[in-house]
């Protein structure tokens, strides 16, 4: 069944006025429960925006959200309540810590929302244990931890709403390399466990073609591509052609086979590449 | 919605006035606001609105801006005229109860009510057609005699300078903090006033973080590029009078002796 369906959404800014711009154009696409949805496009294609219409932080100017098959400005009042479903962590999440410790700053998201205490604590600790952060880092204050604690504590705090759908916009961005897959497979076990939609927008194709189920690739506010992160990087061409590049080593094989390698398309990992390379080698008798 | 808020009403243009080099508006700005204020008949006040009406249409910036400026004091205008209507002296011309209405009480009304416009109107003139750094810009050069009384001229305007570039990025992140923090359930529109301020702390303490955040960094910015106050640091842009800033000057000169002459010459009417 979808749990999110999006129905000729678009979102224009600044209507009259000269600086009218349309951000989103009539974007339409159904998701089902427990899919994971990469989302990617150029600076400026309309991703954060699209991702703000999905909890209605933004009212599209048409088109509808819905979220288990109801509009969710069926109540414009209520419009809150749809913020605890569709949990949304954005960009520098680091940003947005206020509370004195760790603890309460994870519990705010919850305690809004309206659990009892003894719930909260139990949410705001297994929302820590998804993200890895130690029990002793929750009496901490938010401010003194470093900066990947600072978006683990963050990122926590959307969690321990309990979301059924997770946006995260560009969680990684700013982290080492060890931080980013560390947190990735963090998000990917939480997952796994929890069985909930997963949203992400990211720059990084090689995190978005590991994780995806489907992509959606945004340009100019439009919906131009949407399926599986195979079939979508077996298109260079059309993919660079909006600014955006496939994976290094989907790139590296692609040349391979161009110059006569005998290899097959959509290789998306060097886990992946290294199995088919090998493979041909045995064929070939060179190993 | 932070977004709405126009601060620094600049609109950039080509017009005459645009132009002008800022310290030059600036004196010139002053001497018009003495000039309003020493009218005393209708012939001298006839002189001084025509000119601010001159001024503006050569400001290249749409009237529908001037009127936007006056609607926000219009309820000002309408008290003080009101006000000095009953304030007059003479002959009664309307008596009722205590109050009386008199010819030169009219003419107070009259008065205050275009000086106050005129007031408005040229004011507007100079941040509509100045950015915010040529104006601190131009403070810094007017007020460098100060030094001599050991004022910081330059550090307050560097000050200045800074807090006005910092304005739209802190509206910026008031924005996101909101979004943000609106996503996490923050109900910052109902409830009463205490509830409402209270609401506020998980916006202000992250925009505050981030407000010292960017002024270290910034500190550390202007220190790299070996920034150490006003002594012997060269401007890139000079400002520089031109014919246009002449020509304006010998515009307002004549504004000023037609005042005096005016004054002078017709009996004053208040």
């Amino acid at each position: 069944m979808s749990i999110i369906e999006v129905k000729n959404l678009s979102f224009v800014y600044g209507i009259d006025t000269p600086f009218e711009k349309k951000a989103v154009e009539d974007v339409s696409l159904s998701v089902d429960e427990g899919e994971v949805i990469g989302l990617i496009g150029h600076t400026g294609s309309g991703k954060s925006t699209f991702v703000q219409m999905l909890n209605g932080l933004i009212k599209p100017t048409s088109g509808q959200v819905l979220l288990a098959g109801r509009d969710i400005w069926e109540k414009p009042k209520e419009i809150r309540n749809i913020r605890f479903k569709v949990g949304m962590v954005f960009q520098y999440p680091e940003y947005q810590l206020f509370d004195d410790t760790v603890y309460k700053d994870i519990s705010f998201g919850p305690r809004n929302k309206g659990y009892s205490e003894k719930e909260i604590d139990e949410k705001v600790r297994n929302a820590a244990r998804f993200v890895g952060l130690s029990e002793r880092l929750l009496k901490e204050s938010p401010f003194d931890l470093s900066g990947g604690e600072k978006r683990r504590a963050a990122i926590a705090g959307i969690i321990a709403m309990d979301p059924d759908v997770l946006v995260l916009d560009e969680p990684t961005a700013g982290l080492d390399p060890k931080g980013k897959n560390l947190l990735l497979a963090q998000i990917m076990q939480y997952h796994k466990q929890r069985k909930n939609t997963i949203f992400i927008v990211s720059h990084s194709m090689e995190d978005i073609s590991r994780i995806a189920d489907r992509v959606m690739v945004m340009n100019k506010g439009r919906l131009e591509m949407l399926d599986t992160p195979r079939n979508i990087f077996a298109q260079v061409e059309k993919i660079e052609s909006m600014g955006l590049r496939v994976p290094q080593i989907t790139k590296i094989m692609m040349t391979l086979k161009e110059r006569g390698v005998n290899l097959p398309d959509g290789i998306l990992t060097v886990e992946q590449a290294f199995f088919e390379v090998v493979n041909l080698l045995k064929k070939e008798g060179k190993i | 919605m932070t977004r709405d808020i126009a601060l620094g009403q600049f609109i950039p243009g080509k017009g005459v006035i645009h132009k002008m080099d800022a310290r030059v508006k600036i004196l010139l700005l002053i001497a018009f606001i003495v000039l309003i204020f020493c009218t005393f008949n209708f012939i001298s006040l006839g002189l001084i609105t025509a000119s601010v009406v001159a001024v503006i249409l050569l400001s290249d910036i749409p009237f529908k801006m001037y009127l936007k400026s006056l609607k926000v004091i219009i309820l000002i205008i309408v008290i003080t005229s009101l006000l000095n209507i009953f304030y007059g002296s003479g002959e009664p011309l309307v008596q009722f109860w205590i109050f009386k209405i008199t010819l030169s009480g009219i003419y107070r009304a009259v008065f205050v009510t275009v000086r106050i416009v005129c007031l408005i109107l040229i004011s507007s003139c100079l941040t509509f057609t100045t950015s915010p750094t040529d104006l601190t810009d131009a403070i810094e050069r007017l007020m460098k005699p100060l030094k001599i009384f050991h004022i910081k001229v330059h550090e307050i305007a560097m000050m200045m300078t800074i807090a006005l570039r910092f304005v739209p990025t802190l509206l910026e992140e008031t924005d996101k903090i909101m979004a943000a923090q609106k996503a996490r359930g923050a109900d910052m529109e109902s409830g009463g006033m205490i509830k409402k301020i209270k609401a506020m702390t998980p916006v202000l303490i992250p925009l505050f973080v981030s407000a010292f955040r960017r002024a270290y960094d910034l500190a550390v910015a202007m220190e790299c590029r070996c920034y150490q106050g006003g002594d012997g640091r060269t401007r890139m842009k000079i400002l520089k009078m031109k014919k246009l800033d002449w020509f304006c000057v010998a515009f307002t000169a004549l504004v000023l002796i037609g005042v005096i002459l005016c004054n002078i010459f017709f009996p004053a009417a208040i």
